[in-house]
């Protein structure tokens, strides 16, 4: 396949959350603000990177009975390199992200690209749809995390432009199932047409 | 006292799936029909017990000990995904009837982050041994109860209505948010 198809199916045709709807609780929980939302997909898509390049390079030693196991070893490696890196240089963001840093082990998106794709594909092509999905993901996360802020606290990357509370309930819990359920409804309208 | 306090936090206050956002996947999942929430929930519940009481076990006396606390999230996994493997074979050897009734729920229990994610919370929040349990089970109970009520509304939902854009997954998102917004109403409770 084209690489640069292979690069930006993950950004509106196959995007990981919007389309496929992997990976939801990091994507509910993590993005109350978009920088949140940013930061947590970046940590998702360096880890989605690496296992793929990873799993990638590994696919003819893995004995194909043992590879899910396997695979799991290997994304939690690299959370752990992440967990570990970001609670060294961005302690605050680390605090905010809290328990879905480690949880990135069970992010179906990273195990289901390992299976689906970087298990059957050369390095390369690995590392390329690893790097479109990640960025998939992260844009996901960044506009779902754009919509609850400027609803729920009136401000955009931290800065405000209106006085006082927004509609609070966007950043509370049930503002992200419902900002995450109109999300994909218009991605699905833009797909279809 | 402290242990019902406890019970009633993590089941309606804190809810694991409406207010934590852990175990969201299943939660849309499987979510279809009653019948099936019910089977999950029960399956959920046995893992999230047992390997929070596994987890608890191996990091007090073997990660601990062994100042091997950052292996935590490999370690805990790769418990976990075992575990399964083990209640599933056990499952078949020693209860035909349950196996049936949860058996093709256990492979999927290992990317459930909810079970994953009470055995990290148990350590973080430094519960002891019964307190983390008891958390673990209470924690289970409110996924239970979150997903059979979805259940419950979905089956009515395929009676309405609905516009096409909306079908599926988007409209099972707002259904859970409107039942996280009355799950807000017990936050004075404990």
């Amino acid at each position: 396949m084209n690489q640069m198809k292979n690069f930006t199916k993950g950004f509106l045709k196959e995007n990981p959350i919007l389309v496929l709807v992997l990976g939801t609780c990091p994507t509910l929980a993590t993005t109350s603000s978009a920088l949140n939302g940013l930061g947590m997909g970046l940590a998702t898509t360096f880890v989605l990177i690496g296992s793929n390049v990873f799993i990638a390079l590994l696919k003819n030693v893995i004995p194909d009975k043992v590879r899910i196991p396997a695979f799991i070893i290997v994304i939690a490696t690299f959370v752990t390199i992440v967990d570990l890196v970001m609670q060294a240089y961005v302690p605050s963001l680390y605090a905010t992200l809290g328990i879905f840093i480690p949880l990135i082990v069970v992010n179906c998106i990273v195990l289901g690209r390992a299976e689906a794709y970087a298990s059957k594909n050369s390095v390369w092509s690995s590392f390329v749809d690893g790097t479109g999905m990640g960025l998939g993901f992260t844009g996901a996360l960044g506009v779902l995390g754009a919509v609850r802020e400027v609803l729920g606290s009136g401000s955009i990357m931290g800065y405000k432009f209106i006085e006082g509370d927004g509609i609070l309930v966007f950043i509370l819990a049930p503002g992200a199932f419902i900002a995450l359920g109109y999300l994909i409804a218009v991605t699905n309208r833009i797909n279809k047409a | 006292m402290e242990y019902i306090l406890l019970i009633i936090s993590a089941i309606l206050v804190n809810n694991v799936v409406l207010a934590q956002f852990l175990g969201i996947c299943p939660f849309l999942g499987v979510s279809n029909k009653v019948g099936t929430a019910l089977g999950m929930a029960g399956a959920v519940t046995f893992v999230i017990v047992l390997a929070t009481m596994a987890t608890y076990l191996i990091y007090t006396y073997v990660l601990l000990p062994l100042g091997i606390g950052f292996m935590q999230t490999i370690t805990f996994i790769l418990v976990i995904a075992a575990l399964v493997q083990m209640v599933e074979i056990i499952l078949k050897k020693i209860s035909q009837g349950l196996y049936q009734a949860l058996g093709i729920f256990l492979p999927l229990i290992t990317t459930n982050c909810a079970v994953l994610g009470v055995a990290i919370l148990v350590i973080q929040k430094e519960y002891n041994l019964i307190t983390g349990v008891i958390y673990g089970g209470a924690t289970a109970l409110g996924f239970g109860l979150a997903l059979i009520i979805l259940a419950g509304i979905r089956e009515q939902l395929e009676l309405a209505d609905i516009p096409k854009g909306m079908q599926g997954v988007p409209i099972s998102l707002i259904t859970a948010g409107i039942l996280a917004l009355a799950f807000m109403g017990f936050a004075g409770l404990v």
